[in-house]
């Protein structure tokens, strides 16, 4: 049942006939009681009347049956009442036209029902010890019966006409009161699919308020997630898009050039476009990883002093001529992580120190404060202060920007050691040019 | 043709600077909007490649700000963002031209010329003046019909005087299409290349006004 509106209709059809069918039930009840009460004083009165009517003084022999019908009633109750008029000796002294010719009751007097000839009668009797004489009056139970059901029918016709009638009318109310409901159904059904303005629920009832400012806010959300997807969009178009145009640039200079030194150039420029192409294939690589969430493998003890000496062995070639220091004290530092998500870290670090450090720079890692952080710091142009919050963005690229990079790297680190429960914090060195990247680990031990 | 490339990827930039020399063109190279606020604060440039997305801002807003102080310098939009409503955007905020990222480098050079001969005010993609023709393109010279040859700079001043037949280019005018900053001016480098036109092309094809600079003949 998922109609708001057929369950209602329900539910209100079914609680309006119950209380419909109870008011019904009372009421007959309450009629036949009151019939009762009524047929059986007429009952009484009738036998009073006929005992009056008899002559005084005692009852003589039988006169024979008395033949009476008095009136002609209408059909359905013809000959409602039936009268038999008994001397104390057990002789018929009359009886009216419908009655039959045995005893009625054999009760001296008062109410009683009886079965004779087998219909059910309701009798009354009285005696008069002056006369002699004891009258019975009764009526037919079915006859009774039948009044109580013809004015229950009178009753229930109406109602039962009534009935559809009721739900034709709750079945439009409901209707009429779920129109909010429909509407903002219609106004939500005749959005663009980019659509993202906010749905107007001033005229709203108050129970469909929440539903409006729900659908606002999450209309609110799914905004500012496009937003942000277009920038992301924007910035690898153009973080892909460029390092082509560059490449291409370069080759068609090296096919035009004449000069051969000119041609070399060109040549080297290409060489250095396609590094940096295939590293931002492996960061997006790297990132897509991440943002998948995939399970890397287990956690495990990480010597980070080993891991780091791997990163700078494998960094080797494209760095001849800056320099990398290791803290000593670095050794025994051994952190619980995954080993995958922090070389992945700690390389993108090292790369970045060693891709702004001048030629003649030292990119040092040392061991900070606490004994469970480390650092990477270089020699070179550091970030401005205003762009250190942005600097984890992806494809953010601030104002020194170098050939190599990508605008991927921080993002991949700082997801990385987010996924490893580290925390990155970025600074500028305060004893000359150079970034400091600090690294805090969760579970680190010496 | 001097042409200023505004775009902050060093590999490109380097690319176009060089593959638009070898197109004839005098390049000036910078890498943000602030640079090239000033080199178009301090020079006369015949077209601007300029990059849209700069590490110091948008290259759509220093376009905005030139159209609106009044510069009509042709500008050619280079950019990565080429959904039909971002090139939409680029024009309607008065940029001449649109090319997306990876572009072709003769198309870009082509669009280069003709961006520089809107901004000319003429259509027609060679110069003609008596029976000398030059053909930009192919950066060729015909003396009624006889091809000339020229080296690249003293075409770029024949190109100069040509533009304008008849009107006076001052000696420092000429420089500034011919070198770039970073390029050493000898003092008398436009009196040589003068001097060898003249050789090529006629004595009396191009007049010295004394004190002012040179013209071309307006017609023969």
């Amino acid at each position: 049942m998922n109609s708001l509106r057929k369950r209602l209709f329900i539910m209100l059809a079914v609680a309006t006939s119950l209380i419909w069918l109870g008011a019904a039930g009372w009421s007959y009840m309450q009629t036949k009681k009151e019939i009762e009460h009524v047929l059986d004083a007429r009952l009484q009165e009738a036998a009073r009347m006929v005992a009056s009517l008899v002559a005084d003084g005692p009852v003589a022999q039988s006169q024979g049956p008395v033949s009476p019908p008095v009136l002609q009633e209408s059909a359905s109750y013809q000959r409602q009442l039936a009268c038999q008029l008994w001397s104390f000796d057990g002789r018929l002294l009359a009886r009216s036209s419908g009655a039959p010719d045995v005893h009625m009751s054999e009760l001296p007097s008062g109410f009683s029902d009886s079965i004779v000839n087998g219909e059910v009668w309701r009798v009354y009797a009285v005696e008069d010890q002056a006369k002699g004489i004891r009258v019975l009056v009764g009526d037919r139970l079915g006859l009774r019966q039948r009044l109580v059901a013809h004015l229950i029918e009178g009753l229930l016709i109406p109602a039962l006409l009534v009935v559809p009638l009721l739900g034709l009318f709750i079945w439009a109310g409901i209707g009429q009161g779920l129109r909010p409901l429909s509407s903002l159904a219609a106004s939500l059904r005749s959005r663009g699919a980019d659509d993202e303005s906010h749905v107007d629920g001033a005229a709203a009832p108050t129970e469909i308020r929440p539903i409006i400012d729900a659908l606002n806010g999450l209309f609110s959300k799914l905004a500012t997630a496009r937003k942000h997807e277009r920038d992301v969009t924007a910035f690898a178009a153009h973080e892909l898009r460029t390092p082509l145009a560059g490449l291409k640039t370069q080759a068609q200079v090296a096919l035009a050039a004449a000069d051969p030194a000119m041609k070399e150039a060109a040549l080297r420029q290409i060489l250095v476009a396609v590094d940096r192409s295939a590293r931002l294939v492996f960061q997006l690589l790297a990132l897509a990883k991440l943002d998948a969430g995939l399970d890397m493998g287990r956690e495990e003890e990480v010597n980070v002093l080993a891991l780091i000496e791997e990163i700078v062995e494998a960094a080797k070639p494209a760095q001849r001529e800056r320099r990398v220091s290791l803290d000593p004290r670095l050794r025994g530092l051994v952190i619980r992580a995954n080993r995958e998500l922090a070389a992945l870290a700690l390389r993108n670090l090292h790369e970045n120190a060693m891709i702004y450090s001048p030629e003649d720079g030292v990119v040092q890692w040392g061991l900070g404060a606490g004994g469970t952080t480390i650092f990477v710091r270089d020699e070179g142009p550091g970030i401005p202060e205003d762009e250190l919050p942005l600097v984890t963005d992806r494809f953010f690229r601030g104002r020194h920007k170098s050939v190599s990079g990508s605008g991927l790297g921080l993002a991949i680190v700082a997801l990385a050691l987010g996924r490893m429960g580290a925390v990155l914090h970025l600074r500028n060195r305060l004893d000359g040019p150079g970034l400091l990247a600090e690294v805090r680990f969760a579970h680190a031990s010496r | 043709m001097r042409v200023l490339i505004v775009e902050d990827d060093p590999i490109l930039l380097d690319g176009l600077a060089i593959g638009l020399g070898l197109a004839g063109c005098t390049v000036d190279a910078v890498s943000g909007c602030a640079d090239a606020r000033l080199a178009l604060e301090t020079s006369k440039f015949d077209v601007v490649v300029l990059d849209l997305m700069l590490p110091d801002g948008s290259g759509l807003d220093l376009l905005k700000e030139k159209r609106a102080a009044g510069d009509l310098t042709p500008i050619v939009l280079l950019t990565a963002l080429d959904r039909v409503a971002d090139r939409v955007k680029g024009l309607d905020t008065g940029a001449d031209d649109y090319i997306g990222k990876p572009f072709d480098l003769d198309e870009l050079v082509a669009r280069v010329r003709a961006a520089a001969r809107r901004g000319e005010g003429r259509a027609e993609p060679r110069l003609k003046s008596g029976g000398l023709e030059l053909d930009p393109a192919r950066r060729s010279v015909t003396l009624d019909d006889r091809p000339v040859n020229v080296s690249r700079r003293e075409f770029a001043v024949l190109l100069a005087l040509a533009e304008r037949p008849g009107v006076i280019k001052s000696k420092t005018e000429l420089e500034d299409r011919l070198y770039g900053w970073q390029e050493e001016v000898e003092s008398n480098a436009i009196e040589v290349h003068i001097h060898n036109l003249r050789a090529k092309i006629g004595r009396d094809a191009i007049q010295t006004v004394r004190g002012l600079g040179y013209r071309l003949k307006a017609e023969r």
